[in-house]
């Protein structure tokens, strides 16, 4: 359905939101790469002219970047990890036929809706408080030692509570695939002869596919730029400086514009080839 | 008024030609109907003349007046949608008034004609119903209803019948004869299906691949096909071809018989073969006729009373005053 | 499938699928609770469920100490606007995409989605910078057109996922019956994608309602939405358990309530249209 008349109407009406995501996407970007190549210090003197790549080398050989990097992918993979697995499993579970389905579906998705700052801090204060908080209780009640969850298990303690932020995402969306899925495609598998398990792999986890794409990919969107969740709990101690939460730092709390936005791009960079990687798969996935 | 004419349009997608060079006059109030198989063109063909897709060159002209460019509502031409492409958040009311709402034609003079295309259609006690509370046959009067109320200078329905079960789909088709014989308005109607093209139009036009094969009135083509391709497309059992030996009795490269121009008997006719399957429609029998030297098989229209089983030796005679010549390029050689 | 399930087996899942749900939903359920208690019942050894002295004084306090409303009606204006601006932007550009698609629609659709990517923190200071000449520092109408810009891209896909099920044949017909492209849009596309719409427009408040990163750095004191009101919570007051869960409480009440009542679009919506 396309004339030479719709094809141009087509053009113009995309044009406000192509042009505001450009201008969006470029003069910030530009603004950042000029200060990238500049010593630029805020409140000790502004701009203090180019440097070349000073900023580049001293952010990439500063010791916090590489820790950081790491930090992020393995909060990124870890919740991944999790709240996939978890979810195909919720959502086999709540597949299945049971009383109050609905009530339980609410219940399992309302973490979703509670913001990023609230749930930050409720984990950190009442449930990894390492004096009141109820993981202390649970542990003092079978007889063990409670941690100081944030700082001696900081990782995890991140990874548990980004994990709870995004499960019901990712079960929604699974489960939403595993309804769709052609019941008689399963009797047909069960007529085969094929077992539960069989019935799983050959059948159920092929059809999720598609959504397993879609919640890896919007996940990581969100993921690669946690912020709140270590703003709230952390600070950044405890081996949980993120590359998002470093430059921040850099930026803000150190006011080194320069030092910051070259660490600006790298994390540019990152975010790129995690994207390029990634659109490839879901642009193969959209095909169908 | 309603005479369109297409004069060289070609269609491109690309690099791929769709419609090669195309020349075709439809007349107005003339019930014309494209045919082909699928992907032949034909519905390319009327989305040109809708206006949905763009001519890559030539000219359409509609009434003598160049239509080329013209968007699609200001040809003054209706459609009916394979889908019926009903507006499903409107009443049937509604999806009728939409094109005169468009026009902003006074509200008596919508309701009007509302009425009259209702009660024309029968459609009287469903128009405060929304279109998924209607059967295939209540939802495509509705298309037709909205098509009409427009009163448009030419209908074009595209495969609108295909939608629908087999008993509903030959009530529809009467209906849509009958409104053509009352209203008397250009319709051009695109069908994959042969016995639609030949019980509805008053010109058919063969395509295969973009080109024109054929256009004829439907005895012409089934009289007269100018190739093996229309031989074989119009017509129902398909017409038999056969090649060889008793082509060449009759100076052809290829004879075609239609099944319906064969007698069979049990014993006497030049050709004989053994009868494979047998079809029994009530009114008519189909014999499916093997082993007789001439073609793979040979299919044979007889009454409804003949009767031989599976495996009998049977003779057949052809009208050979029926007989249809083809040569080498498969086009038809004249009496 | 058509087969009985036995009554037990339905029970086993039922116990099963509760005790999950319950156990994801503890923490929401565990604040609320600690949010009507007295600051000395909230930390009590044992820890105390049900049968403590119900009290408001909390919400009274938190109010009067913060200024709840005042962050209520930024994050009000601040999600809504935010949303409402992006789908008048986005409803052309997803009509554009789904209905006359290019071969550079995909790309164009991918790089949109890729904008999503661009770490916020390496445009930080720029958008700083940017804010302050013109003077959007602090101000509700800055975080709407960022908030907008940030959901732009899932507003768009989303929009464009949902068109994509509105058959095209339905739109020509207006076409032909000669609605112009914005009757086209405005009487037909629009109320045959109000479902799609909806839950866009569900999604998007929530994402614009949490977002955490800008609306914590572009704000002060005059348009900081409730993310900066919880946040003020984080240290000392953090401490005093049963203000945080009044303040948590107040913070998310207004999402959870608006997320229950529309759940069927809201679901709709979380899968961002990606999934059927």
């Amino acid at each position: 359905m396309a004339t030479q008349h719709s094809r141009s109407a087509a053009r113009i009406m995309m044009a406000p939101a192509v042009i505001l995501l450009l201008g969006w996407m470029l003069v910030p970007l530009t603004m950042t790469v000029l200060f990238s190549f500049k010593k630029y210090l805020p409140l000790r003197g502004g701009d203090l002219g180019w440097v070349g790549f000073d900023n580049y080398i001293r952010f990439f050989s500063s010791s916090a970047f590489w820790p950081s990097v790491q930090v992020t992918l393995v909060i990124v993979g870890g919740v991944l990890a999790i709240t996939v697995v978890f979810g195909v499993l919720l959502a086999l579970l709540l597949d299945q036929p049971m009383w109050g389905q609905g009530i339980v579906r609410i219940l399992v998705i309302a973490p979703f809706f509670v913001m990023p700052t609230v749930s930050a801090l409720v984990w950190k204060n009442m449930f990894m408080d390492p004096v009141n908080g109820l993981f202390a209780h649970l542990w003092k009640f079978f007889g063990a030692e409670p941690l100081s969850w944030l700082s001696e298990a900081s990782m995890q303690s991140i990874i548990l509570i980004v994990s709870w932020q995004w499960l019901p995402f990712a079960t929604l969306i699974l489960l939403t695939a595993i309804q769709s899925l052609d019941s008689e495609q399963l009797e047909a598998s069960e007529m085969d002869g094929a077992s539960p398990l069989a019935r799983f792999i050959y059948i159920i986890l092929p059809h999720l596919g598609r959504a397993i794409t879609v919640v890896v990919l919007i996940q990581t969107i969100f993921l690669l730029s946690i912020f709140a969740e270590i703003y709230v709990t952390t600070q950044g101690a405890f081996g949980t400086r993120t590359l998002t939460y470093l430059i921040f730092q850099r930026v803000l709390e150190s006011q080194n514009v320069g030092l910051g936005s070259a660490g600006g791009v790298y994390a540019i960079i990152l975010a790129n080839i995690v994207a390029a990687f990634l659109m490839r798969i879901v642009g193969k996935n959209l095909d169908s | 008024m309603g005479r369109i004419t297409l004069d060289k349009v070609t269609k491109s997608f690309g690099t791929a030609q769709v419609i090669p060079p195309l020349d075709l006059t439809i007349e107005d109030g003339e019930f014309t109907v494209f045919v082909g198989p699928s992907g032949c063109g034909k519905s390319t063909l009327l989305r040109l003349i809708a206006g949905l897709e763009d001519v890559s060159s030539g000219q359409i002209r509609i009434d003598g007046e160049d239509a080329t460019m013209t968007p699609p509502a200001k040809r003054g031409l209706s459609m009916v949608f394979q889908s019926y492409a009903l507006y499903p958040h409107m009443s049937v009311r509604k999806n009728i008034a939409f094109p005169m709402r468009m026009a902003k034609m006074p509200q008596e003079e919508q309701d009007r004609r509302i009425e009259a295309a209702a009660k024309a259609l029968n459609l009287t006690d469903y128009l405060e119903r929304r279109p998924g509370q209607l059967s295939g046959g209540q939802r495509q009067r509705v298309a037709i209803g909205r098509a009409i109320v427009r009163e448009p200078s030419a209908f074009l329905f595209d495969e609108p019948l295909s939608n629908l079960d087999a008993a509903l789909r030959v009530g529809m088709r009467m209906e849509i004869s009958e409104l053509h014989k009352k209203l008397a308005t250009t319709m051009i109607y695109v069908t994959h299906d042969q016995v639609e093209a030949m019980t509805m139009a008053d010109k058919i036009v063969v395509l295969r691949a973009g080109y024109v094969e054929q256009v004829g009135s439907p005895l012409d083509l089934y009289r007269a096909p100018r190739n093996l391709f229309v031989a074989g497309f119009i017509g129902s059992p398909k017409m038999n071809f056969i090649e060889g030996p008793e082509a060449a009795k009759y100076d052809a490269h290829t004879i075609g018989v239609r099944p319906e121009h064969i007698s069979i008997s049990a014993d006497e006719g030049p050709w004989s073969g053994v009868v494979g399957v047998s079809e029994h429609l009530g009114s008519d029998t189909f014999f499916h006729i093997h082993d007789t030297g001439l073609a793979e098989t040979i299919t044979v229209r007889a009454d409804g009373e003949v009767s031989f089983h599976h495996g009998d030796r049977v003779h057949l005679t052809p009208r050979t005053d029926v007989i249809h010549r083809f040569d080498t390029a498969g086009l038809r050689i004249n009496q | 499938m058509a087969r009985s399930i036995t009554q037990r087996r339905k029970a086993i899942n039922t116990a099963a699928a509760w005790a999950v749900g319950l156990l994801i939903f503890f923490p929401i359920l565990w604040t609320i609770l600690t949010s009507f208690k007295t600051e000395a019942q909230a930390i009590n050894d044992p820890p105390l469920f049900l049968f403590f002295d119900w009290t408001l004084e909390n919400y009274a306090v938190v109010q009067e100490r913060s200024d709840y409303m005042r962050f209520l009606w930024n994050s009000i204006i601040v999600a809504g606007g935010s949303t409402i601006l992006g789908i008048i932007i986005a409803v052309p550009a997803a009509w554009s995409m789904a209905f006359v698609p290019s071969n550079r629609t995909k790309d164009i659709l991918l790089w949109m989605l890729s904008t999503k990517m661009l770490p916020a923190v390496g445009v930080l200071y720029p958008i700083y910078l940017i804010f302050i000449r013109l003077g959007l520092l602090d101000s509700r109408i800055g975080l709407v057109v960022v908030l907008m810009l940030i959901n732009l891209p899932i507003i768009i896909w989303m929009l464009y996922t949902y068109f994509k099920e509105i058959p095209g044949e339905i739109l020509e017909a207006a076409r032909m019956d000669g609605a112009t492209l914005k009757e086209e849009i405005l009487y037909v596309l629009t109320p045959m994608a109000v479902p799609g719409i909806a839950s866009t427009l569900l999604l998007n408040i929530i994402l614009a309602w949490n977002e955490a990163f800008w609306t914590l750095n572009l704000t002060a004191a005059k348009a900081a939405p409730l993310t900066a009101f919880i946040a003020s919570y984080s240290s000392p007051e953090g401490l005093f358990y049963a203000k945080l869960s009044a303040a948590s409480t107040m913070a998310i009440a207004p999402i959870l309530i608006l997320g229950w009542f529309s759940q069927k679009q809201l679901v709709r919506g979380l899968t961002f249209g990606a999934v059927k």
